[in-house]
Order: structure tokens, then sequence, then C-alpha cells
């Protein structure tokens, strides 16, 4: 996918953050990344390194968790889990579910010095 | 705080178990009261916690003032895209237009469905097209020969359109009288996705020539559209296309989408599309600013 992108702007939020905290380098940046964001770890990895080549981000640590999916039945009007990208209802076997949470692509926090 | 060991969390120096510091012995009884560190951490919580070595270096002459802080963010990676769609989307409706995010894979006839819908409301709409490809102006040369105003964005290496290239393609559009804007995104399943344009609605195209199963294969693309269209159905006999399991996938992962399945190139199925599309343009008109 778009790994280098979403790690190009993970970036640019960061060092914008830490400028603005008076910061001199980030020394670790965690993300929240949805299981079901379509985004592949191993992929931000490299990514993180070559974006952060020759930036206050340089050297830094990168931690990424995994936020697991929650479905809400429209149906049963209950939550339930699971990775599958279509799931059916367990409760009711319904099929409407929405995803209420496993698409995040979000900075979470990070280190500074 | 010491980034590497998380000791002094609360601003107290804690030197609890052996870091050879003389202040340990006292220190540790005036900890026990101090406003220190909740009851999680580590070294207040087990005295017996082995920390020997301090296995690390500090480069400052004071051992913890050079020391890592956490901040918290909370900010999405989306969210630059995100605003500039919600921008776009603010221009779009103070124009009244009706906006469409086209997607498929590569091959699945967007550029044949686009000519087709633009000649088929010539009279009744206006149409106007943004056509993203990583090269080439093939497309944009297509829909330009058949009359309709069309700006090419060459993406590049990027595999998806973003709201920005949106915004500056449009302001190269011919936009005299439009009422209707169709975006044609790069063909691919995955990334456009993600990205927001400002449009009104998100329509996913499936050939009946490249399987049944795309919905499986693709959820988060087809789940996200307000509109599938089964294309190419001229086709469906000689593909072999399985109509029902197609259909049940569809229903399934796109469960709120409005469905129609056409032939742009016969022209089967293409009035009850160009009707909605009509209809669409009329509630979008007439909502209020």
């Amino acid at each position: 996918m778009h790994e280098v992108g979403l790690m190009t702007e993970a970036i640019r939020i960061a060092l914008e953050e830490a400028q603005a905290r008076g910061a001199r380098r980030i020394t670790a940046l965690r993300l929240r990344v949805g299981t079901l964001s379509g985004v592949v770890p191993e992929a931000l990895a490299f990514a993180f390194d070559l974006v952060t080549a020759r930036t206050a981000a340089e050297g830094a640590r990168l931690e990424v968790e995994r936020v697991p999916a929650v479905w809400w039945c429209r149906d049963c009007e209950q939550e339930f889990g699971g990775d599958d990208p279509w799931p059916a209802c367990p409760h009711c076997g319904g099929l409407k579910a929405e995803l209420r949470q496993g698409r995040e692509l979000e900075i979470a926090s990070m280190d500074l010095v | 705080m010491c980034k590497e060991c998380g000791c002094g969390l609360g601003g107290t120096p804690q030197i609890l178990g052996g870091h050879g510091n003389a202040e340990a012995a006292t220190s540790a009884t005036s900890a026990d009261s101090a406003p220190g560190p909740g009851p999680g951490h580590e070294h207040q919580a087990y005295p017996a916690h082995e920390h020997p070595a301090h296995p690390h270096s500090h480069a400052s002459g004071d051992p913890h003032t050079d020391a890592a802080h956490t901040v918290a963010v909370q900010r999405s990676l989306l969210e630059k895209n995100q605003r500039l769609a919600e921008r776009n989307r603010g221009f779009f409706r103070a124009k009244g237009w009706l906006v469409l995010n086209i997607m498929s894979s590569p091959g699945a006839g967007k550029t044949t469905l686009i000519e087709q819908t633009a000649r088929g409301l010539r009279g009744r709409l206006r149409c106007g097209v943004v056509v993203g490809d990583l090269a080439t102006d093939l497309d944009a040369a297509r829909l330009r020969a058949a009359g309709v105003p069309v700006v090419q964005v060459a993406t590049g290496t990027v595999c998806h359109l973003d709201a920005d290239m949106v915004r500056r393609a449009v302001a190269q559009l011919n936009t005299d009288g439009l009422d209707l804007l169709i975006i044609e995104n790069v063909g691919n399943l995955v990334c456009p996705a993600d990205f927001d344009l400002g449009e009104d609605l998100r329509v996913v195209l499936l050939s009946v020539t490249e399987g049944e199963d795309k919905p499986l294969k693709y959820p988060p693309l087809f789940h996200s559209a307000h509109v599938a269209l089964i294309t190419k159905c001229d086709l469906a006999e000689a593909a072999q296309f399985n109509r029902a399991a197609a259909l049940a996938h569809l229903q399934r992962v796109s469960h709120h989408a409005r469905i129609f399945e056409v032939s742009a190139r016969t022209g089967a199925g293409m009035s009850a599309w160009l009707e909605f599309l009509q209809h669409e343009h009329r509630r979008i008109r007439n909502q209020p600013l």
C-alpha cells in the first residue's frame, strides 16, 4: 500500500509537534494501526527508516500498536470482535455490521528530548 | 525520567535496589510519602527489583536531565487529506455539483462508463471529468474526443488520487454550467479506499470479466462504496459470470450500496443509472447550504 506516504505524513506531524514543544530530538514514536486499516506494520517499519533519515527523528524507535476490529451489528445492536473483513454477527447471524474500530492510522505518542 | 530504564518517573529520583548511589537509603524512605509515581511503577512496588548495572551512559553531567519524556499526540495520519477533502466538499456544495469518485481495478471499464454517462446525460446534466492515472493522458484524450471537459492528473508513482490533487485539477477544469463532476480514480482496489476527495458518492465498478469474488478480496474499498456497478454485462455469458454469487458478495460487503447492472457499450441498464444520477443531483442541489 502507501506506507511510505503515510509514514512521511506521520513524521511531518511528529516533527511539527516536537518543534512546537521545543524538543531537539524524537527518540520514540508510537503509532496505533487498526488491523483492518490495510497497512502492513513491516512496511511501515521499512518506511520509517527511510523517512526519518537526516531528520530530528533519525534513529528513533518505532512502536506499532495493533488496534483490533470492533463491529456493531445493526440488526441486534450488539458489538463483536474479529478481523474478518465481512463478518456475520455471532449473536444473531446478521450481515449488516458497521466497523466501529479497526481502521485507525494515528500517532498515539512520542518520546522527546 | 530516564529514557532507557524509566526511573525517575514523577520527578522523584528513585534509587532503590542498587544504583550504587549514596542517597539510595535515605531517599527510599522519603519517597514513600512523597507525591511520587503511582502503584504501577515497578521500582516502587517491588523494592527487590534488580537494577544493578545501569548499563547506559549519560552524555551530560547530571545523569537524568537529558532524559526523554513522553508526550501524547493523538493525530490521524489522514487528517491533512481529510481537512482538504472537507474543503473540497464545501466548494462543491456551494457550486451545486454532484460529485462522484469512481473506483475500480484497472480495466473494469471506468473510462467507457464515464464517456457513455456524459453522452447519455447530454441535455440533462453537464458533466466534467478529472482523470487520475500514473502516466499518459490516453483516458483524458478519449473523453475529450467525446466532447467532455476533462483534466488529467498524472499521479506519477502515487497509486491513488488525494484531495489536494483533485483541488488542483478542478482549478484547471472548464466548469461553466457544470452539474456533475466525475472523478475517475487510479485503477486500484486498495489505496483509494482511504482517501476522501470531497465526493458525494463513492462508486465502485465490478466488471463481469474480473470475477465475482472481488468484493470479498478487497472489502475496504467495496465496503466504503455508496454505489456498485456491475459493468460489461454484455460479456457476462462469455465470461461465465455467476451473477447470483456476485450480487450476494456485493450485498454482503457493500450492503448499504445501490447496485446497478450495466453495459456501457450496448447501453443496457444505463437508463436506470442515468436517472439515479439526475435524482441525486436534484437531491444535492436542494440541500440547504
